[in-house]
């Protein structure tokens, strides 16, 4: 077996092509994460133990369970409820609920990391707790917190070959095809892995730029 | 003991309040009025219970028992059908709009200029226009002598500066009545007259009752209509600060005032 560089241009295309969808499936399954976290994470500090406790067993339950089973579940399962989901949305909605339980975590170890006269502060000018949250909390809960969010970032996104399993038509499925009809498997296989490798050496580059930024805004006391 | 207004009716009065953290009773039964416009300077040792009364009347923390009034009204109840009722979150925002709060270590927003520290509770809570407040945290800025430092974050003030936007911050929702807990306790020496100096301006100048936890005897003794000395939960003694400073009547205000007087 040896690397056919004709072979490995002439589907360069197709596969570039189908890195878009894996693109916009990390992209899409991050935003969902990333908010349904903090609304996990907010729910889960709730003072009322009637909403803290079930946030945190549904949390625990997602975060228990394989990735994997639950793409199947929302694809193949729900169907049979009555919610039939289209493969790449159904993808995109496991990736993104299971990656948020993870940043609820995150996001819960900053909003710990708040002071607790930040809240008083709040209270004494009577604030209401949805713009406590919004402009005081929260402002300073995320900044300390990026770094580990962008780490799921980039972990996410070296899951959604996971999607195959569903046949999304995203990078590894489509290299598997390619594969399998012409029955070479090192040009597709190396190619959407050196686009994996590519793709993270960049979020993390970006992330690191993000953090900087954020350093040089955040002045603290 | 208390200045009434001329109403008759106390600013604020607890009423048999009782606080205790499990088995730690911090404040017993306290019964205790604040006329409106008095200044009031409380003092005592760590422990006594002093911060609490403040704590409570900000409803920062929840009373045991007994209650509070603010104002003519309940504040840590309300009327339903006639009967008090542990207050809903609604009458505690209504009634906790009338108190405005300083904290020891100023609990500034830090993603917030001065400025911005200022205008945000009037902007959100009193729906105030945003050109109305910040002309007001400018002005309020300026009273406090930091015309120059709008834009500066709380990391790039002092902590003299610092407290004083807590000040004009707490100010602009308009209270009736300031708390101020132990508020130039954090500060380097030669900061503290600068915070001081501000609250006697307010005293002069502004129509509000004021309350504050201190160490700062002598502030408390030219600044105070009256001085509550706390020892273990209870007043144990009060009155104009001539008396209290001048001639003690309680063996424990004695011993705490000689200590304190010969620490400084």
């Amino acid at each position: 077996m040896v690397w056919d560089w004709s072979y490995a241009l002439s589907i360069l295309p197709i596969l570039a092509q189908a890195s878009i969808v894996t693109i916009q499936a990390t992209l899409l399954g991050f935003v969902l994460a990333a908010t349904l976290g903090l609304l996990l994470a907010i729910l889960r500090t709730s003072p009322l133990p009637i909403i803290a406790v079930p946030t945190g067993l549904v949390v625990e339950f997602i975060r228990s369970t394989p990735l994997l089973i639950q793409i199947f579940f929302l694809y193949f399962v729900f169907p049979e409820f009555g919610v039939t989901l289209d493969a790449f949305v159904a993808g995109v909605i496991a990736l993104g609920v299971h990656y948020a339980t993870y940043c609820s975590e995150v996001y819960r170890a900053g909003l710990e990391g708040v002071p607790r006269g930040q809240w008083e502060a709040s209270t004494a000018l009577n604030l209401s707790p949805f713009h406590t949250f919004r402009d005081v909390i929260i402002p300073q809960a995320i900044p300390p917190v990026i770094p580990a969010l962008g780490n799921y970032f980039v972990a996410l996104f070296k899951e959604t070959p996971l999607l195959s399993a569903i046949a999304v038509m995203e990078l590894m499925q489509r290299a598997k095809i390619l594969g399998s009809q012409t029955f070479r498997y090192i040009e597709p296989i190396t190619i959407a892995g050196a686009f994996f490798l590519v793709m993270s050496l960049i979020a993390a580059a970006l992330i690191r730029y993000v953090e900087r930024r954020i350093a040089l805004r955040g002045i603290r006391p | 003991m208390t200045a009434p207004d001329s109403n008759g009716t106390p600013m604020v009065r607890f009423e048999n309040v009782t606080k205790s953290y499990g088995s730690f009773v911090v404040l017993d039964g306290l019964d205790l009025e604040f006329g409106a416009g008095e200044k009031v300077a409380i003092i005592g040792p760590s422990g006594s219970g002093k911060t609490t009364v403040l704590r409570m009347l900000m409803t920062l923390e929840r009373i045991n028992d007994g209650i509070i009034w603010l104002d003519g009204e309940p504040l840590t109840h309300m009327e339903r059908d006639g009967q008090l009722v542990p207050a809903n979150a609604a009458h505690l925002r209504r009634q906790r709009g009338k108190i405005g709060m300083v904290f020891q270590h100023f609990n500034l927003f830090p993603h917030m200029n001065a400025v911005q520290n200022c205008m945000e509770a009037p902007v959100t809570v009193l729906r105030m226009p945003k050109a109305e407040a910040r002309a007001r945290a400018c002005e309020l800025l300026e009273m406090v002598g930091l015309g120059d430092k709008f834009n500066h974050y709380p990391g790039q003030l002092s902590g003299g500066q610092q407290q004083r936007v807590a000040i004009a911050r707490a100010l602009a929702m308009r209270p009736k009545v300031m708390l101020f807990d132990e508020v130039t306790s954090a500060l380097d020496p030669e900061l503290i007259g600068e915070v001081l100096n501000v609250i006697r301006k307010l005293g002069s100048e502004l129509d509000l009752t004021m309350l504050m936890v201190t160490h700062q005897m002598g502030f408390a003794k030219e600044f105070a209509d009256r001085v509550c000395f706390f020892h273990s939960g209870k007043i144990c003694e009060q009155g104009p600060p001539e008396q209290i400073f001048g001639a003690p009547e309680n063996e424990r205000t004695k011993q705490f005032l000689s200590a304190v007087l010969e620490a400084t």
